[in-house]
């Protein structure tokens, strides 16, 4: 059996007495690009940030690469793990942020650079080369030499992935990564986006992007109210007749995008 | 004014640039160390640093200097009141500067921060790569204002007996009776140093500009 690029086991998350993910259960396939959709407040970028231990879960567990991350099961209590596990099962793990988050005081090159100088270690003349051919790959080798600010929001985000590519992820996570873009920028993203696909990173996506999520990925997963409505296959989402939930949220959130699957 | 008055004047403005240069830098230094533990999650010394902050931005400058003056020959320590004076500088201006720097932590984006974190550093790489370089660049202009304040407050040092230029105005008026061009020369001598401290801080400003959309 392949093991899964992440596993969700029955996970809770609460802020206060506000229950944001309730019993999500969710295999990401490995090689694949696993989409979730939903409205506002549905818990998809609280769910992406619970798998990024960015959020600690109030329950369940999450493993990645089928290793437990955070919490795992023994005897059947859930127990806390080591930090030290924790930091070298998330080093699989690469995340691209909607607002790119960017090191306003590094270069692009030093942006990429950096993890691999102060987490991996290695001598700064081989993380500059790695971090070059990392921007040449997102298509930006010209503007290593540039500061955040000098840039596009589109070419910072490709800055971004690039840096999260650097360290050879087993899983990308990308959570919103195109909704602070122009419409004119998302293309450049995506595109990137779509050559990693093709090359068969694991991929978990946020997006709103219903066009690029139809067709690129092999399984989108539809969230309302911190839970799970529909997983599957684009083709079995989408299908008509569509869950009442799915068929709204597409006509109030998505007018100007969902033309194409009507 | 006489030559003779004005070099006594200027060696003056040397001891007070001098004081007030080592109080700047030292102060800095310890405020980032207070700032750290400040914003720690060591509830215990967080309230420590918390509790200095708030003793020596609450006591004035010059009850802080008798205090220490006075409070180190008892601990055993016999220091000369130069010493005296630099502890209680540094100490106070530190307590200000934990607080600017404090400010300027926390208005580090959090999401810079969580970059850091799931590209895997510690909070010890993170803090020394990422948030400390834009925190202190945030924090230049209130670190400078502090510098050009802790400047003035020197004069207050010849309360333990140290020799600086308020003091030696005074005491060349005094002894001239002619206060006047003294107290414009101390005057002019004191903007002179102030420029010198905002030009060097504008120079870093240019240095270190964070640069944002």
């Amino acid at each position: 059996m392949i093991i899964p690029a992440a596993q969700v086991d029955g996970l809770d998350k609460e802020f206060g007495t506000t229950r944001v993910l309730d019993r999500i259960n969710l295999t990401i396939p490995a090689g694949q690009v696993t989409c979730l959709i939903g409205p506002s407040g549905s818990g998809k970028s609280t769910l992406l940030r619970c798998i990024a231990m960015l959020e600690e879960p109030s329950a369940g567990i999450i493993s990645v690469g089928g290793r437990p991350l955070g919490f795992s099961l023994e005897n059947g209590k859930r127990v806390k793990l080591p930090t030290a596990h924790n930091r070298e099962v998330r080093g699989q793990i690469g995340m691209v942020f909607q607002q790119f988050n960017l090191w306003p005081h590094m270069t692009a090159l030093g942006n990429v650079a950096e993890a691999l100088k102060t987490v991996r270690r290695m001598p700064k003349a081989q993380a500059n080369e790695i971090a070059g051919q990392k921007l040449d790959e997102v298509g930006l080798a010209h503007r290593r030499d540039y500061y955040p600010a000098q840039l596009s929001g589109g070419q910072q985000q490709r800055v971004a992935i690039a840096r999260a590519l650097a360290l050879e992820p087993k899983l990308m996570l990308f959570d919103e990564p195109t909704s602070s873009l122009d419409p004119e920028l998302t293309g450049e993203v995506l595109n990137v986006m779509r050559k990693l696909a093709e090359q068969g990173m694991s991929m978990i996506v946020v997006s709103h992007e219903i066009g690029f999520v139809a067709s690129v990925a092999s399984k989108v997963v539809f969230l309302d109210h911190g839970r799970v409505v529909l997983d599957g296959t684009p083709q079995e989402v989408f299908a008509k007749p569509r869950h009442p939930r799915l068929a709204q949220f597409l006509d109030t959130y998505l007018d100007r995008e969902a033309v194409m699957l009507a | 004014m006489s030559w003779k008055l004005f070099t006594l004047l200027v060696q003056a403005a040397g001891a007070t640039a001098l004081f007030s240069a080592f109080a700047v830098v030292a102060g800095i230094a310890l405020g980032l160390f207070v700032c750290g533990v400040a914003l720690s999650r060591f509830r215990a010394a967080a309230g420590v640093a918390r509790l200095y902050v708030s003793f020596f931005r609450g006591v004035p400058l010059l009850v802080q200097l008798l205090l220490v003056y006075h409070l180190l020959p008892v601990l055993g320590l016999n220091v000369s009141s130069a010493t005296a004076a630099l502890v209680a500088l540094t100490l106070c201006t530190a307590a200000y500067q934990a607080e600017n720097l404090r400010g300027a932590f926390l208005s580090v984006p959090n999401g810079l921060v969580e970059a850091a974190d799931v590209v895997g550093m510690t909070p010890w790489q993170r803090f020394r790569r990422i948030e400390a370089p834009i925190a202190l660049r945030l924090a230049i202009p209130a670190l400078l204002n502090e510098a050009v304040a802790i400047l003035h407050a020197s004069a207050l040092i010849s309360v333990v007996g140290v020799i600086e230029l308020t003091k030696t105005a005074r005491d060349l008026a005094a002894s001239t009776l002619e206060p006047l061009p003294l107290y414009a020369m101390a005057g002019a001598l004191y903007l002179v140093m102030n420029m010198v401290l905002v030009y060097g801080g504008r120079l870093a400003e240019r240095r270190f500009s964070v640069r944002t959309a």
